[in-house]
């Protein structure tokens, strides 16, 4: 199905940067030049052989806090996504295919948590519970799995009428076998292009958290929490804020390439191989 | 004024196709996209006021050709060669522009399923005189007077306020009798009927071919007539061409490919496909006894009303009705996927519980069923091995070699070699997916099969096959069959015993002899006299001789 010769030029790219990213996340304390809390020099000192991308507010390397802050964010949106997928996809092809009262009460509840903005719930939850990274993952995922939910449960009611589940209703199937093997499989290309977008709003919506202060708390680093910290130096001049901002608008549309390739590739297909 | 001048000019010859070659891009998964051909220079003239019958199996190239005559190719055909000169003039050479002229105007067409082809959301008579107001071949009075005219003609219902309806408003028939008055509003030279009737109930069939027919000698239009069928197109054609696989096989007149076919293929397609079946007595005890079961969806009407059959080991039931009658109802509720609100089931001696979730692994194994579409019974994304191993598995416990090689025992029965295993069902014909939803069944080693109209979506040719394979299985596994079909040639080659239904109602219950013997109720006399034969002047007949109007009409 991955075919090399078939990747398209747009995809190469998304598939580079994406992957330029997520090998930094993964192997940070090796490659990162300086340790991520480590102050090195002066305050906002320029680009230089020593500091490729300068020294933030407090003096610390830039890029070795880029790499780390890569680290974070990917991990924490990753698992958001993963949690929010996960969660959402199971109990909406579970409502499609029990119906009755389960996908009454399930829908209308995420209904309810749909109809309180997001961001606004999120602030609410956070600043009650403690700023940990499984809190963030758990709120994130929570949050996020109500639009997969109605993503899945749609695609699901769709493949649940088709004669095939309903043969496999009569012979006797269970729960497990009716969504994993009959729906899932065909429900796969809808849902992997929303993977990619939903990862992508959890990597804005971290920022975000982490920008207002509630997100990933110093030291460690994180791209939004970066773009708080660096924010005065723009009034001087200085672009430290504007780089972990770039890198999250790089991340944002290289994955959404991906995504764009991969449901291009899925759909086109009749079903069968791929 | 300018037309009715040209339609002298060139009076006899209306089209001519010559040497037509249609190709098109196909992308087989896992293999470069490679250029086929559809229609390998195919050749025909058609006189003005006459009808060309085109008849094939699917894939023959018929309704491609036919839409040649109005330079489209649909879904990516492309028309690579040839000429098709319409009124004098090669309409291949006439640019995009040209064309749009052409049709709607001198070329219309009538589809297969009506209800997808009229837009939902406007009246009729604005869709009916569109093409007409858009030439400007007529004002919207005068052609709405016209539309008026031809619903009269096709003898449909209150035809004076019939255009005011919404399309969801009136009848499958009746919306293919307004798909006919569309393409004679415009008063065309040629309309290209695409199995106009196909879709229709039997009942249905036989209202709108003898109104096509009318209305084609009354307005003495030509018609290219695309159908399977080939008792259908004997009663409307003047001349008939049999296509196989994009080339001409025969043509002639209608009478003589009917009478004295000279190719060995269209003999085959004539020559009516009966299969012998010797009536078998009913056993002592039913393997299947269905009790005064009166069944509705939703608490709503009564879609089923005191239904008792009986069905004996090894035996066929064959349940026939038109659409509507509550045949599929009535698998629904023995599946249990419908539970009856009154009334019992007894299956094999026990009664079974009214829902599905209540009854046992056997009763579920011992009771499978085979379904009208092929394509949509298997998962798309299941290999073959897949989908007749998983009943082995799940009901045997069967696995890795035990299942592959049972598996490879049911390829064997159903006439499929092993190398099928491995093939997703996209990469099996139509014929070769019913086959295998019918080895799903019999994996299960079922007593008894429901068989929900598994021919009729099939060609002929296919279906004979199916049936005759039904016929064997039936003998070697002695299992019973509830053969669910509106078509009564399939119950006359399988059935032993014979339920009519009739809204919701069985009408007449027996053995085939008795059923199929006088004197007949109305119903069933509609029904059996519905059924094209292969003759010329049939239709004039059974028009004539019925007792009763279709429900449909």
């Amino acid at each position: 199905m991955f075919d090399l010769k078939n990747i398209t030029p747009s995809a190469w790219v998304g598939l580079i940067v994406t992957g330029l990213f997520v090998f930094s996340a993964i192997f940070a304390p090796w490659i990162a030049p300086y340790g991520k809390a480590q102050i090195v020099g002066g305050v906002w000192e320029p680009m230089s052989s020593q500091y490729w991308l300068g020294t933030d507010n407090l003096g610390r390397d830039l890029l070795s806090r880029m790499i780390y802050g890569a680290r974070t964010t990917v991990f924490i949106a990753a698992m958001a996504t993963a949690l929010s997928f996960s969660l959402g996809a199971i109990l909406g092809f579970a409502a499609a295919v029990t119906g009755g009262w389960f996908d009454t009460i399930m829908s209308r509840l995420v209904d309810l948590l749909m109809a309180i903005p997001t961001l606004i719930f999120g602030l609410v939850v956070l600043s009650v519970l403690p700023s940990t990274v499984l809190t963030l993952i758990l709120v994130m995922g929570i949050l996020d799995s109500t639009r997969v939910y109605r993503l899945s449960r749609a695609v699901a009611v769709d493949i649940n009428v088709m004669d095939y589940v309903e043969a496999a209703k009569l012979r006797g199937e269970g729960m497990g076998w009716i969504i994993f093997r009959e729906i899932l499989p065909n429900a796969l290309s809808p849902l992997v292009s929303e993977l990619g977008l939903r990862f992508i709003y959890a990597v804005l919506f971290l920022s975000a958290l982490s920008f207002l202060g509630l997100g990933v708390q110093p030291p460690e680093a994180d791209w939004g929490g970066m773009v708080k910290e660096n924010k005065e130096g723009i009034v001087f001049g200085i672009p430290a804020a504007l780089i972990p901002a770039a890198a999250i608008a790089a991340l944002a549309i290289s994955v959404n390439l991906v995504a764009d390739w991969v449901l291009n590739r899925t759909t086109s297909l009749k079903g069968g191989r791929g | 004024m300018a037309k009715a001048a040209v339609k002298k000019q060139h009076d006899g010859k209306l089209l001519e196709v010559r040497d037509l070659k249609i190709e098109a891009t196909v992308y087989p998964p896992g293999e470069d996209p490679k250029d086929v051909t559809i229609v390998h220079g195919v050749s025909l003239t058609l006189e003005r006021g006459k009808v060309l019958g085109l008849i094939g199996e699917s894939g023959a190239g018929k309704s491609t050709i036919g839409l040649s005559s109005m330079a489209y190719g649909r879904g990516g055909v492309r028309i690579t060669g040839g000429e098709v000169v319409l009124n004098g003039r090669d309409i291949l050479k006439a640019g995009r522009g040209g064309i749009r002229k052409i049709r709607g105007r001198e070329v219309c067409y009538v589809a297969q399923s009506a209800a997808a082809a009229f837009n939902p959301a406007h009246k009729l008579m604005d869709q009916v005189v569109e093409a007409t107001v858009e030439h400007g071949t007529a004002t919207r009075a005068e052609a709405e007077k016209r539309a008026r005219a031809l619903f009269r003609k096709l003898s449909l219902p209150d035809p004076d306020n019939i255009g005011n309806r919404y399309p969801h408003q009136v009848s499958g028939g009746q919306l293919q009798r307004v798909m006919t008055a569309m393409a004679l509003c415009s008063e065309p030279d040629l309309i290209v009927f695409d199995e106009p009737t196909t879709a229709l109930d039997v009942t249905t069939q036989i209202d709108v071919l003898a109104a096509i027919k009318d209305a084609i000698r009354d307005t003495g239009v030509a018609a290219l007539y695309i159908t399977h069928d080939l008792a259908v197109v004997a009663q409307v054609a003047d001349q008939i061409m049999v296509l196989r696989h994009g080339k001409l096989v025969e043509w002639g007149d209608t009478r003589q490919i009917i009478k004295e076919p000279r190719q060995e293929y269209t003999n085959k397609l004539v020559s009516v496909h009966e299969i012998e079946h010797q009536e078998k007595t009913p056993g002592a005890s039913p393997v299947l006894s269905v009790q005064n079961v009166t069944a509705s969806y939703g608490g709503g009407m009564d879609v089923l009303k005191n239904v008792s059959v009986d069905i004996y080991p090894g035996q066929t039931l064959a349940v026939v009705g038109e659409s509507g009658s509550g045949k599929s109802t009535l698998a629904r509720a023995i599946t249990g996927l419908l539970p009856p609100r009154n009334g019992s089931i007894a299956f094999n001696g026990r009664t079974l519980s009214n829902a599905l979730r209540e009854r046992t692994r056997d009763d579920l194994r011992e009771l499978q069923m085979i379904y009208q579409m092929a394509d949509v019974a298997m998962n798309p994304r299941q290999t073959v091995a897949t989908i007749i191993g998983r009943p082995l598995e799940f009901y045997f416990n069967m696995r890795g070699r035990e299942r592959d090689a049972a598996v490879a025992e049911l390829l064997d029965k159903i006439e499929m070699g092993k190398g099928f295993a491995d093939r997703y069902p996209a990469e099996l014909s139509g014929g070769q997916k019913q086959r295998v939803c019918i080895a799903r069944a019999l994996a299960a080693k079922p007593k008894l099969i429901i068989c929900d109209e598994v021919t009729s979506a099939l060609d002929p040719l296919v279906a004979h096959g199916i049936l005759r394979l039904l016929l064997d299985l039936q003998a070697e596994e002695d299992v019973a069959y509830l053969f669910i079909t509106h078509d009564l040639a399939t119950v006359k080659s399988i059935a032993d015993s014979i339920a009519v239904m009739y809204r919701g109602e069985v009408v007449r219950y027996g053995s085939k002899s008795e059923v199929l013997a006088p004197p007949f109720d109305d119903y069933t006399d509609l029904l059996l006299s519905s059924v094209p034969e292969m003759e010329i002047g049939w239709l004039e007949k059974a028009i004539g001789g019925r007792r009763m109007a279709s429900a449909g009409n």
